[in-house]
């Protein structure tokens, strides 16, 4: 228990302090997870856009392959990209292996599936009826997609959330691609595994404690966006203001 | 403005069309009637573009519409569709309002006064900044006609547009659609299962039973003159069939039913079966012990009261007269006559009052 207690009051020392080690490990996180999550949204959303829309064979199949990649282990996508980025791999000539840009690679493949499997609900999500009255109204093929992702803006927030999460809070790609260097590839998730293997309990509370404050601040800058997004649409299509 | 050849559709069930030829005239309210299930959302949908018939084609304004994705959508921007289930996004009214015309590329300032204006038609002023998804039923409805005018179309299709609504909504929305139409002259194309409302609102019906356009018409001619046994019993009458020709002159016959014959107007030649449809409404009862009465009706024919059913202000009053005969007489002369079930009654019809077709069974 008193691990805990210390663990929260070194967080609070920690955070207040502005402790250097701290602050490099939590924005290189915050760095690595939102850059990954924007690449995987920029690709998962017209991907998660494209299969809702179009009609092909294999849709079906498609999106079951998507729906089991949610379960695909970290330290397996760890694996398959650390092999394609190693010196003898096929990307070895980018040098990725234990850098940040490594660690963005691996998690932006992470969680694209689920990030497209959830837009792909989020879209589906949006009645027949609201697709027929925007043909009906005159929509062009591309005016109607636009005004349907809009439509479901909230539930893909939720899988960007969601997408972001899981990149944050992996620790199998940051360990097998980013290595765990201190000061370089050392990201919250790998140093609370270090510090619990040396027994430094506490400081892995607080770092697990600053994670979850750098997560809270991101998903209300992504809900605070969002919300934007959507005020703003309303008055570009017509306020009474003017 | 519309001219529809052949138009089959095949969704392998429900909504399936077959071969239907129609045109509608510029300026004209044309309604389709017909049960649920016959195909008239599919039809409606065809005209506006939304599917693609399995085969036969939709002329629009002289332009054939089996034509390219740029075409359909130039054609389908000169009309205007209220489906029967509103959709409306979640922004706020004036923004759903305004997606016609933002899809035609609109600038902001000439949008806004036309949102103004296409609310204040439908009486939603002041709506604007109202959250849609928290408008009523009826309130929805009417944010989507005025989506639809907004756009000045030419032609306005609306799918059973009240048919999810409550009586006050169902008023208004079509007092709307009348006014619409005498201060636009918008050619209106309208789905209902609804007979009468077909009959209040449209200069001309069509009938869809079963995928197919079995009757076009005024709706005097499908009311009073069903051309077929299934229709007469959609537009509210039960036919009487299994009757013999069994005199006609000049048009002028006597048709037999069992023991009973009926003085009725038509050109079938002695000897053919006929059905014939009486309007429940145009059926006189008189208590049995009246006999013999005096009146201009020439058909009296005696029977019994098998069934009563409340409608409203009236009694839908069945009599076994050797056939069934359904009679629609006010709540109030039905307790005047003392009438219930079992009492021996005198049905009186008058013989322009019948209506007679062939009788398809036989």
């Amino acid at each position: 228990m008193s691990d805990i207690t210390d663990g929260i009051v070194q967080a609070v020392h920690l955070i207040v302090t502005m402790d250097p080690e701290v602050m490099q490990i939590a924005a290189l996180s915050l760095y690595i997870s939102l850059t990954a999550t924007i690449i995987a949204a920029l690709i998962a959303i017209p991907l998660g856009g494209f299969i809702h829309f179009k009609n092909f064979s294999g849709k079906g199949a498609l999106v079951i392959v998507i729906q089991t990649l949610y379960s695909v282990p970290t330290v397996v996508v760890g694996l398959v990209i650390y092999l394609l980025i190693s010196k003898s791999g096929p990307l070895g000539f980018l040098s990725l292996l234990f850098t940040p840009q490594g660690m963005i690679l691996g998690q932006t493949v992470l969680i694209i599936p689920i990030m497209t499997g959830l837009v792909l609900s989020a879209l589906a999500g949006i009645d027949k009826g609201i697709s027929d009255t925007l043909v009906a109204l005159g929509a062009t093929g591309w005016q109607k997609i636009v005004e349907i992702v809009k439509e479901a803006r909230f539930a893909i927030l939720s899988a960007v959330v969601l997408g972001f999460g899981r990149a944050i809070a992996e620790v199998g790609v940051a360990m097998m691609i980013g290595g765990n260097i201190r000061g370089e590839t050392r990201v919250l998730t790998t140093a609370i595994t270090l510090e619990t293997g040396m027994g430094n309990f506490g400081f892995s509370i607080a770092l697990g404690i600053i994670l979850l404050t750098v997560a809270l601040f991101v998903v209300l800058a992504l809900n605070l966006i969002t919300y934007g997004l959507s005020r703003d649409t309303q008055r570009i299509a017509g306020g009474p203001s003017g | 403005m519309i001219r529809i050849d052949h138009l089959s559709m095949s969704f392998g069930g429900v909504g399936t069309l077959h071969d239907i030829t129609l045109e509608i005239k510029k300026g004209e309210f044309f309604t389709f009637i017909g049960p649920s299930g016959s195909g008239k959302t599919t039809l409606i949908r065809l005209i506006d573009l939304l599917e693609f018939p399995a085969s036969g084609t939709i002329i629009f304004d002289g332009q054939d519409t089996a034509t390219n994705e740029a075409g359909r959508l130039a054609i389908r921007r000169r009309m205007g569709m209220v489906f029967q289930k509103p959709a409306v996004l979640n922004t706020t009214v004036a923004n759903n309002v305004a997606f016609g015309l933002r899809f035609r590329g609109l600038d902001r300032s000439v949008i806004l006064p036309k949102v103004k204006a296409a609310l204040e038609l439908v009486g939603l002023q002041g709506f604007e900044d109202r959250r849609a998804v928290t408008l009523s039923g009826g309130e929805m409805q009417r944010v989507a006609i005025a989506r639809a005018m907004v756009t000045e179309p030419e032609v306005l299709l609306l799918d059973e547009p009240t048919a999810n609504l409550d009586p006050v909504s169902l008023e208004l929305i079509e007092d709307l659609v009348v006014r619409i139409r005498r201060t636009f002259h918008t050619t209106v194309v309208m789905s209902t299962h609804d007979m009468i409302q077909g009959q209040r609102l449209a200069d001309r019906i069509g009938v869809i039973m079963g995928g197919r356009l079995v009757q076009t018409g005024t709706a005097g001619e499908i009311f009073y003159q069903p051309k077929g046994r299934e229709i007469a019993r959609f537009v509210g009458i039960d036919p009487v069939g299994g009757g013999t020709v069994r005199e006609n002159q000049d048009g002028h016959a006597l048709i037999q039913f069992g023991n009973v014959c009926f003085e009725a107007m038509t050109d079938l030649p002695v000897g053919r079966k006929a059905a014939v449809c009486i309007r429940p409404e145009e059926v006189t009862l008189s208590p049995a012990t009246d006999l013999p009465i005096k009146s201009s009706i020439r058909n009296q024919v005696p029977g019994t009261i098998t069934r009563m059913i409340p409608y409203g202000p009236f009694v839908r009053v069945m009599v076994d007269c050797g056939f069934s005969l359904t009679s629609l007489i006010t709540r109030r002369s039905c307790t005047e006559l003392g009438l219930a079930v079992g009492s021996q009654v005198i049905a009186g019809i008058k013989a322009t009052a019948i209506h007679v077709m062939p009788d398809e069974r036989q």
